[in-house]
């Protein structure tokens, strides 16, 4: 359900750092929560995007959620894919299912984001 | 707040099926089971069944039940003389605002049976026992009765299958008694998907066996009330609170079509003529959206001025794009017209398109 390597946040978003890149998307929980997902609109590469603040939105049958990014720093990719496939979200959340690659500017954020037994944690709480 | 849910005969059973259950209505109601896209398609492929007991059920019987409604209700109830038959029609206070939705079906001699919106239970009944005369009975019938949509191509057989042989499924708009495998049911041959099927009516205590046989068919999905709210806006149907309220008349609503043609005197009669003479002001319409998917309230522009809100608003299953109903004045009512709806921080094109949005179903 929360893969041991990704950080997560109250946001139900996660992170993968490769490097001083980090890759985001939504958890497993997100996904399950929002039912099928038929919209995701995504900033474009290029863009700078801050820690706690919105990114973009996703969107499914009922439900529309903002995605905050638990990281700062500049986005170096952008899974289009997403924009005809958005259902990728709830099939591949961690995998195919990604959402952007951002260049962090500062990885201090990333020791407030929790680990994937803390997520679990957070989760069962809510 | 803090007021307690109320549950349907088969909440256990949404429980046992995983469902998502969310408070509608005053009722802790299934909004999805596997997913509103797959139950809405399986809907309209195979069969979908809804479990819809949270709707009101009175029962009007009496010498002066005829009468009584005729007087109550926009549509002509003529036009349901014949035992069995049922018709969709309105309740109007006296200034021609909408109080309910509701179908009518002439259940028995001398008697009527009601299904109304949940949320207007109480303000139905209480509105129609203040005009009820001493002849007749006004029962509300809602806690014993339980309500299964069963809707789709191949609802039809299904029933038939329960019902046996001996069993003739009651005409579009009719209802009729059946023993579904034994169990005693109303079988009625409406519903609000724009699929072929029909609504069960039962007793509370039978919904559990008639939900499992139901299930027991491999082409049966169980669909919330998320695929419900997609298949119906698919078809233009309207939703109270959403499309119409106290505040619209049915001219305005589109709903013309529910007034008896040269009926007179049921309550709200006289304003509805002077709406008509004038002509309304304002026109539901549909809209089709490309690019995003337009929600209750976002603001419908139209050369960059507020015209409208958006009524409903939904992603459609069947067509893959954003479908909406909103009131805009009538002069910019016509079909392909183009507006502006603000979804969040974005301006999307939208398109007046006639409803049904979809076409071609088994109905």
């Amino acid at each position: 359900m929360y893969p041991k390597d990704l950080k997560y946040d109250k946001e139900h978003e996660w992170v993968r750092v490769e490097g001083d890149i980090a890759v985001m998307g939504i958890t497993q929980f997100a996904q399950d929560q929002l039912g099928e997902v038929v919209y995701v609109d995504l900033p474009a590469a290029g863009d700078e995007v801050v820690a706690g603040e919105t990114f973009g939105e996703i969107e499914s049958v009922k439900s529309v959620s903002e995605l905050f990014s638990p990281v700062s720093g500049e986005i170096v990719a952008v899974n289009d894919a997403l924009d005809d496939t958005p259902e990728t979200v709830n099939a591949s959340p961690y995998n195919d299912g990604w959402m952007i690659k951002v260049k962090l500017s500062d990885t201090s954020g990333l020791d407030g984001l929790m680990s994937a037994e803390d997520y679990e944690a957070f989760v069962n709480e809510a | 707040m803090g007021q307690k849910l109320e549950h349907t005969p088969l909440h256990a059973e949404h429980e046992v099926l995983g469902a998502r259950l969310v408070p509608y209505a005053g009722y802790e109601m299934p909004v999805q089971y596997s997913g509103i896209i797959d139950e809405h398609r399986a809907t309209r492929s195979s069969v979908g069944i809804f479990d819809v007991s949270h709707m009101a059920e009175f029962r009007v019987f009496g010498l002066g039940a005829f009468d009584f409604l005729q007087g109550l209700l926009t549509n002509d109830l003529h036009r349901i003389d014949d035992l069995s038959a049922a018709q969709y029609t309105l309740m109007c206070d006296e200034s021609g605002g909408i109080i309910d939705d509701l179908i009518v079906y002439h259940s028995g001699d001398l008697e009527y049976l009601i299904i109304a919106n949940a949320a207007n239970h109480e303000t139905d009944f209480e509105w129609m026992k203040s005009h009820c005369p001493t002849d007749v009975e006004l029962a509300d019938e809602s806690e014993r009765t339980a309500l299964i949509a069963v809707q789709g191509p191949n609802a039809l057989e299904v029933i038939r299958d329960l019902a046996g042989p001996e069993f003739e499924v009651p005409d579009r708009f009719h209802i009729g008694a059946a023993g579904l495998d034994g169990v005693p049911a109303l079988i009625a041959r409406t519903g609000y998907t724009g699929e072929d099927g029909v609504e069960i009516l039962c007793h509370a205590d039978n919904a559990i066996a008639i939900w499992r046989l139901l299930l027991s068919f491999e082409c049966v999905t169980p669909c919330g009330l998320g695929a419900r709210d997609t298949l119906r806006l698919e078809m233009g149907y309207h939703l109270y609170g959403n499309d119409m309220d106290r505040s619209v008349d049915p001219v305005t609503a589109g709903l013309g079509w529910t007034i008896g043609k040269d009926k007179t005197g049921f309550v709200g009669a006289e304003a509805i003529v002077r709406i008509r003479e004038v002509g309304p002001s304002r026109k539901l319409v549909g809209l089709t959206v490309e690019d995003g998917i337009p929600r209750h309230g976002c603001s419908v522009l139209h050369d960059g001025t507020e015209v409208g809100k958006v009524a409903s608003g939904t992603f459609s299953p069947t067509l893959e794009i954003g479908i909406a109903t909103a009131y805009v004045p009538v002069d910019v009512a016509t079909e392909g017209t183009e507006f502006e709806i603000a979804i969040r921080k974005k301006l999307a094109r939208a398109i007046v398109t006639r409803p049904p949005f979809v076409k071609k179903t088994s109905l």
